[in-house]
């Protein structure tokens, strides 16, 4: 399969919503668009799974390379290996929902979905880049659209939060640039990183290097004490931005920080992993604590994701076979779970006009479909079997408990422990807001989900599902991925 | 003589439309408009021109020499003149001097030409002259405003002196290695203190042309005083035609001193970077803003110097040409709506977006490539001259550059957010951009978008070494 076809599909289609006429156009132009990248990611699972059957045992298949800059030896190097398959499929579920939940946007509904969609290219750019130049490229394209997502159609102190997350993104990136850099000259001018994971890089400048590119890639996925762009940021974007944000930006620094940070420095990752795993154990308890004193619905979720994504972290500074591919699956999980949140509660929003939980109630009884949705998508949230959360964070656990020494076992049975904070919020936002008499009576008029927000909730809730009830076929992909990476760390 | 034709066609061209203004000037005279289109047609025959039989060759016992290296940033500045021409069109119709405009202009940009080929001390002072002389009478071409004379003022007095430095530095070089050939110059440095005292004074000079902090004062008064089409003229082609020179200077003459102006670049490139950046934190206005901006600029320029190789000649002649295309995008947007509403202050953006969506898009752009952001072109002109000051290994310099486009970013994002997102009650009325304008907008936006993405641009300047 032809890895430009995912680059190529957004692209056609913000181009062509650049030159659509009306708004009507506009929408069924990104619909038909972001269909086409399902389709496209599907196929590529279907083509990957298929390659592997025929025991195609390449590290990356559906390798293309075009030279770029040849002078400076930076091409354009597209590969996939399950991780990036994993990744895409999450991409394109996001972007379709986040399009079908975008359907009343009014103001400047052009520039919004070129926003969307230029969005969606940048993910999909950087998680078949094998060419950091080009992977750093792709990342950094994705920030300017966020920060206009965000300062035009947001809501609340949003030039504030849009400002925050771009200063702190650029950050990151700053470090992310240095790190690169550093590599680039170590290796003999190659940002290749099929090249660079074959080559020795002394271990001082692995140790020089590894917290340049694991901070700069932590602080897009919320690494502690990095995440306070979070909050702000997921609270005041649109919900289409929201889901993007949590669902795919997110996912985005956690790619880079086992892909290029401890993929091509293991040294440095052993050598840093307590700290990671400190870290995240702080942010998995933070978050979780944090989110109980929150009122607002989208702050709930934004302060949970600190949290959930902790896991991920925590299951990278583990270092095992196990627990990485956990963290692989809980980013996965987390991209969808979250994403159908912000759906959620975008839905709500704007039929309550309110997020605080204090001034909703009995809401099942008006919109039954959006309510369920909400208690689905919260199960999930607080870890119950059957839904991907229990997969995801099942196997960062099992992973964790493979280091038998004291450390990491306190470390594992405190990430643990934040489960019981997580059911505690959930239950009480669930009810709050769903179960109990109507507080508001004006909230009897409400109507239930429309078309386009259904289709959104079955596509995102579908996925959960088919992680959750037969979490094999992820484990497939993701498991040979990790064992690759765990290779290099072994020094094997 | 078929050498002096072929070697010197740019100079020649350049000196050809200056003779032609200046009988027209003394003959019948013609209308603005029939003019500005006649001149207009000529600078761009002059920079197609350039893309013809280039050369390598001295002339002149070694006092004037070019490559086609040299050719290709004498077109660099000559796309940007033209540039210039169209983007200011509606104020040059209104001038009353537009002969006398142009004359100035290309007397400059023919000064720069032979600064930018020059292989001797002589030559090279005397066309520093030609390029900087015209430009302090150009800057006082609003004759009724009290600033720009201000402007011309301060830049004269700034230049005299500056040239005063130069002109010692040169005695201490000549009186220490007895020539004023740049070759000859680096044959017979020895590192004594006289010639680290005569180092010392051209590179201040140059400081004071490139206005590197701390010889930056006169920039942002200069910036503001002047007529846009002025500004324009000197934040781009004078900043890039000082540049390359000064690359020669450093790269060819003063190689043997390389490990003393390393340390100097690495300390001038830091402060230039982040004065620059602190002090377009605080800017009302406009003029002023794009001034510091590019002062910051002039910052990562130098980073790229440091590099004392070729990759830091090609990045440097890769980030000016898209600093012509950015920059010449910001100061044509802001020379249109200081034009048609005579407002220059970012607050007066507010809610432009509403009412001038192009206009706006346009300055976005060109502040996303002036940040450094992708997919615009100045992401990667920012990422080689890092790449080339990178080479020696000096990752803590690397990171404060790029902490720096962080700073960078927050002001450039500022004037974005007050087009795009600040509510205003009464905004701009909607202007009517004219065509010829619209024209150089467009293909400014252009080449933000695709220098960036068409790699063979920079693989070609890599390959003219």
């Amino acid at each position: 399969m032809n890895l430009l076809l995912l680059i190529g599909a957004p692209l056609l289609t913000a181009v062509a919503v650049l030159f659509s006429r009306n708004k009507q156009q506009v929408r069924w132009i990104s619909l038909l668009g972001s269909i086409v990248q399902i389709i496209l990611a599907f196929a590529l699972l279907f083509a990957f799974r298929q390659e592997r059957a025929e025991n195609n045992s390449a590290q990356m298949l559906f390798e293309q390379n075009y030279k770029l800059f040849d002078s400076l030896n930076i091409n354009f190097h597209f590969g996939v290996d399950g991780i990036s398959v994993a990744m895409i499929l999450l991409t394109s579920l996001v972007v379709v929902a986040g399009v079908l939940v975008s359907w009343n946007v009014e103001k400047m509904t052009k520039e919004f979905y070129f926003l969307l969609l230029l969005l969606g290219l940048g993910a999909y750019g950087f998680f078949i880049s094998l060419d950091l130049f080009i992977l750093f490229f792709f990342l950094e394209i994705s920030v300017i659209p966020k920060y206009l997502l965000i300062g035009i159609w947001g809501s609340g102190k949003k030039e504030y939060s849009a400002n925050k997350l771009a200063l702190m993104l650029m950050g990151g990136s700053a470090l992310i640039l240095v790190g690169m850099l550093g590599l680039y000259f170590i290796a003999g001018h190659s940002f290749d990183i099929l090249a660079l994971s074959k080559t020795d890089i002394p271990v001082n400048i692995q140790n020089l290097l590894f917290p340049l590119l694991f901070v700069g890639f932590g602080v897009f996925t919320a690494l502690f004490p990095l995440h306070t762009w979070v909050p702000d940021g997921h609270s005041s974007a649109p919900t289409a931005g929201s889901m993007f944000l949590a669902g795919i930006s997110m996912k985005l620094g956690g790619y880079g920080c086992l892909r290029v940070a401890t993929y091509l420095l293991p040294e440095g990752a052993k050598e840093y992993a307590n700290i990671i795993i400190i870290l995240s154990a702080i942010a998995i308890l933070y978050g979780a604590f944090a989110t109980m004193m929150q009122k607002d619905l989208k702050y709930i979720n934004a302060y949970s994701s600190v949290s959930h994504v902790g896991f991920s972290l925590l299951g990278i500074g583990m270092l095992t076979q196990t627990a990485i591919t956990g963290a692989l699956m809980q980013m996965v999980s987390h991209g969808l779970m979250t994403a159908l949140f912000f759906a959620v509660i975008g839905m709500v929003y704007d039929r309550t006009h309110t997020r605080m939980t204090g001034e909703m109630g009995g809401l099942m009884k008006v919109m039954p479909f959006i309510s369920t949705v909400f208690f689905i998508v919260g199960l999930c949230s607080l870890g119950l079997p059957g839904f991907s959360g229990f997969v995801a964070e099942m196997t960062v656990f099992m992973g964790s408990w493979e280091n038998a020494d004291a450390f990491h076992r306190i470390a594992t049975i405190a990430a643990a422990m934040s489960i019981v904070v997580t059911a505690v919020y959930i239950l009480r936002a669930t009810g709050q807001t769903m179960m109990g008499a109507i507080k508001n009576e004006s909230h009897l008029q409400l109507k239930d989900a429309a078309w386009n927000e259904k289709l959104a909730a079955i596509i995102l809730v579908a996925g959960i599902l088919a992680i959750g009830i037969a979490p094999g076929w992820l484990n497939d992909l993701l498991r040979p991925a990790a064992e690759e990476i765990m290779n290099r760390i072994a020094g094997k | 003589m078929n050498e002096f034709f072929t070697l010197m066609k740019s100079e020649l061209l350049v000196t050809a439309i200056i003779f032609l203004l200046l009988f027209i000037k003394i003959g019948k005279g013609m209308k603005n408009e029939s003019l500005l289109s006649l001149v207009q047609v000529l600078l761009l025959l002059n920079f197609i021109a350039g893309f013809f039989f280039n050369k390598t060759g001295n002339l002149f016992g070694d006092m004037f020499y070019t490559t086609p290296l040299i050719a290709f940033q004498k077109n660099i500045l000559s796309l940007a003149v033209y540039l210039i021409s169209l983007l200011c069109s509606d104020w040059l119709k209104k001038t009353g001097h537009l002969p006398e405009f142009f004359m100035l202009m290309l007397s400059a940009l023919l000064g720069m030409f032979l600064m930018i080929s020059s292989s001797n001390l002589l030559i090279f002072y005397l066309s520093l002259e030609l390029a900087t002389i015209p430009v302090a009478a150009m800057a006082n071409f609003d004759l009724e405003k009290k600033r720009s004379s201000e402007g011309a003022m301060k830049m004269i007095l700034s230049s005299a002196f500056s040239s005063g430095i130069l002109l010692f530095g040169i005695s201490l070089l000549y009186g220490t290695t007895g020539t004023i050939s740049f070759p000859e110059i680096t044959a017979q440095l020895d590192g004594s203190s006289v010639q680290i005292l005569a180092f010392i004074f051209l590179v201040t000079a140059f400081a004071f042309k490139l206005s590197i902090v701390p010889f930056h004062l006169w920039t942002a008064d200069v910036y503001e005083g002047s007529p846009m089409a002025v500004t324009s003229f000197l934040s781009v082609v004078s900043k890039g035609s000082v540049a390359f020179i000064f690359i020669t200077v450093l790269y060819k003459m003063f190689q043997p001193m390389q490990d003393m102006w390393y340390t100097l670049l690495v300390i001038l490139a830091i402060a230039t970077m982040l004065i620059g950046n602190l002090f377009a934190l605080r800017q009302q206005n406009i003029k002023r803003f794009l001034a510091f901006s590019s002062i910051a600029q002039v910052g990562f320029i130098l980073v790229g110097i440091s590099s004392n190789d070729y990759m830091g000649i090609a990045a440097v002649v890769y980030f000016v040409l898209i600093y012509v295309f950015s920059n010449l995008a910001a100061f044509g947007v802001a020379a249109v709506i200081a034009e048609h509403t005579g407002k220059e202050n970012i607050d007066d953006y507010k809610g432009l977006y509403k009412t001038n969506p192009f206009l706006s898009w346009i300055l976005a752009l060109a502040l996303f490539s002036l940040a450094g952001v992708p997919p615009t072109a100045g992401f990667f002109g920012k990422l080689f001259l890092l790449t080339a000051g990178g080479a020696k290994a000096a990752y803590w310099f690397i990171l404060v550059a790029a902490l720096n486009m962080i700073i960078s970013l927050y002001y450039y994002l500022r004037v974005v957010r007050a087009m795009f997102m600040d509510k205003n009650d009464n905004p701009m009325e909607p202007i009517k951009v004219s065509p010829v304008v619209k024209l150089a907008l467009v293909i400014c936006g252009a080449g933000i978008i695709m220098i960036g993405l068409l790699s063979w641009i920079f693989e070609y300047i890599k390959s003219l070494h």
